[in-house]
């Protein structure tokens, strides 16, 4: 080990960890089967699918306990999660939002992924983007809970067992964002 | 027994069982990163045709997930009863579906991947999820406004197979070279509005969607396991229970039953309608051993604390369904000792005597008593007084753990 090294090794910080050359990321087909593999893990295993809005949907519920407990008993929908004495993170979907923000993590920080900064389409600023992705953040999750489930919950894990109703989800999804595209273009384009 | 899916409830502790849904949640952020989901103008891009990755990650996804799960079924590692499909809402799943696409174009992302975008530190992300908060929010706040209509158009447990009306290996092949169909036509359109050359792209995807097709075929050669083939991988476990008659209860343990407020009580009579029509139990539903398997999806989604039982006039076709419905996986499945004909010897009272002779002479799963009246569940019989009877016998019902989850990835 040359002094250079030496003196490079002391010098580590935490930061360097945000800051490694970004990576590509893989080919869709390899990321697909890998996706493909976990998704069966879990039904295998535990005979539930991949969710994500079903941990969104709680963590909500827990920060509206924290702020308005009374209300929460009042609201038919929100008191099956966070009812009475219920702790709505107590739910395995909540473990599982717990680990792909980990995941994510891991793999942003492997591959030199995990830093500030906001991608958007090149004719926006970013404030039009937060702006964007805030209102498309309403009304997916809104949507999610209306269909019972997201891309994740009805259209990759109900797909996959070949829920009929899962199937008819899906493709309301891509039909309405492939509907909206052309106008809302100058957003990615 | 089929081995899979797990019942993790009862083999591990609470903390090992999340540590198990912890791992399943690392590697589903961890693929999720690594195929580009945290970065929107990918997400974006598959709606103007520019660059396919997320459509192409997504449709592979799926077909994998669904081809080891039929294989395993149908080598029968994997109870495709006990696995959550998600149950069919038509019309708010197409409503939702809608403004989720509207959500995803206007926002870039959809929840499991802004999840990621967040853990990356994406700033649009770290907006997305916030939004996504305040979605549910208003979600809880305005269903009470259209409650008719986010629990109508259910259809319960259906799938492709049910509409379609086609066998399972069909439908898994049709599903492979859809997807397959789409991944062609997609690198078409990526060439055209993105400027991107397929012949760049790893050859061995070639072989890999060979591969697919392959295992799709196999999938529909074996076939997926029927209720024969389910009883006879069972025998072993569950044959002992009907020889020693462990699953057939006394009319006394029934009668007491019904009074039992902890369970929840499913009396399926399996005779002819006449049979049913002349005599039968108060709330017994009238199911023929050929609407059985149309019934078995709802029965396995009913409460934990549920208890079937099985009757007939004697006991012949009960237990032929008992079998039926345990082989399906439906639990807690027990039959009526003796049949009908054991429960008006019990309990007939005078009443029913009056219009009833009682023969020897009937056959095997004939009724013994020829009424000359319907009478249905309007005489004592039908739903005898508790306090009259107090009958001895060994109870039977024991309440088996519920393996299939009661919910999906989304309540």
């Amino acid at each position: 080990m040359t002094e250079n090294q030496k003196h490079e090794k002391q010098n580590f910080r935490l930061k360097d960890l945000f800051n490694r050359p970004s990576k590509p990321y893989a080919n869709p087909y390899l990321g697909g089967v890998l996706l493909g593999m976990v998704l069966f893990a879990s039904y295998f295993i535990t005979g539930n699918g991949l969710g994500a809005s079903g941990g969104l949907s709680r963590i909500a519920a827990f920060v509206e306990d924290l702020i308005a407990p009374g209300h929460i008993d009042q609201v038919p929908y929100l008191i099956n999660m966070a009812g009475g004495q219920r702790n709505p993170l107590d739910s395995w979907i909540v473990i599982v939002t717990a680990g792909v923000l980990i995941g994510g993590f891991t793999s942003g920080v492997i591959h030199g992924r995990t830093k500030f900064e906001t991608h958007k389409g090149p004719n926006i600023s970013n404030q039009t983007r937060w702006l964007f992705a805030f209102l498309g953040g309403i009304c997916f999750t809104y949507g999610a809970r209306l269909a019972r489930g997201c891309t994740s919950g009805q259209a990759l894990s109900g797909g996959a067992t070949l829920s009929a109703g899962s199937w008819v989800v899906m493709f309301s999804i891509f039909g309405g964002a492939y509907a909206l595209a052309y106008f809302v273009r100058r957003l990615w384009n | 027994m089929i081995p899979f899916p797990l019942h993790l409830e009862s083999l591990l502790s609470k903390p090992l069982t999340y540590l198990v849904f912890l791992m399943i949640g690392f590697l589903f952020g961890y693929v999720l990163e690594i195929s580009g989901f945290n970065h929107s103008p990918s997400l974006a891009s598959q709606f103007y045709f520019k660059d396919l990755r997320v459509f192409k990650v997504f449709f592979t996804a799926i077909v994998v997930g669904m081809l080891l799960l039929f294989l395993s079924s149908a080598v029968g590692l994997l109870d495709y009863n006990l696995i959550w499909v998600n149950p069919t809402y038509l019309w708010s799943g197409i409503v939702g579906g809608l403004i989720m696409g509207v959500g995803f174009i206007l926002g870039g992302f959809c929840p499991g991947t802004s999840l990621v975008a967040l853990a990356t530190l994406k700033i649009d992300g770290i907006f997305f999820v916030l939004g996504g908060l305040v979605g549910v929010f208003i979600f809880g706040e305005t269903v009470d406004l259209y409650k008719f209509f986010f629990n109508g158009s259910y259809y319960g447990r259906l799938t492709l197979m049910d509409v379609f009306n086609l066998p399972t290996g069909i439908v898994v092949i049709l599903v492979t070279l859809m997807a397959l169909f789409m991944f062609l036509g997609g690198e078409q359109l990526e060439k055209i509005y993105g400027n991107k050359d397929p012949k760049k792209a790893p050859k061995a995807r070639y072989y890999g969607a060979g591969v697919l097709v392959i295992v799709a075929i196999v999938i529909a050669i074996i076939g997926q396991p029927t209720t024969a083939d389910r009883w006879n991988k069972l025998e072993s476990v569950r044959g002992d229970d009907l020889n020693n008659r462990e699953v057939y209860i006394h009319p006394g343990e029934l009668l007491d039953t019904f009074h039992d407020h902890k369970l929840n009580l499913v009396m399926i009579d399996v005779r002819s309608e006449a049979d049913y029509n002349l005599f039968h139990l108060l709330d017994a539903e009238n199911i023929t051993p050929a609407e059985i398997p149309e019934t078995i999806d709802d029965f396995i989604a009913m409460p934990a604390n549920t208890v079937f039982v099985v009757m007939s006039n004697d006991e012949v076709t009960s237990t032929e369904i008992w079998k039926t419905l345990t082989a399906q996986a439906v639990p807690n499945v027990y039959i009526l000792s003796g049949g009908i004909n054991n429960w008006l010897a019990t309990f007939a009272t005078p009443y029913e005597e009056g219009f009833c002779g009682y023969t020897t002479e009937a056959g095997e799963e004939e009724l013994h008593y020829e009424f000359d009246a319907a009478l249905g569940s309007n005489c004592p019989a039908a739903y005898p007084d508790h306090d009259e009877y107090h009958l001895e016998y060994e109870k039977k019902i024991k309440l088996d753990l519920k393996r299939a989850p009661v919910g999906g990835g989304c309540g």
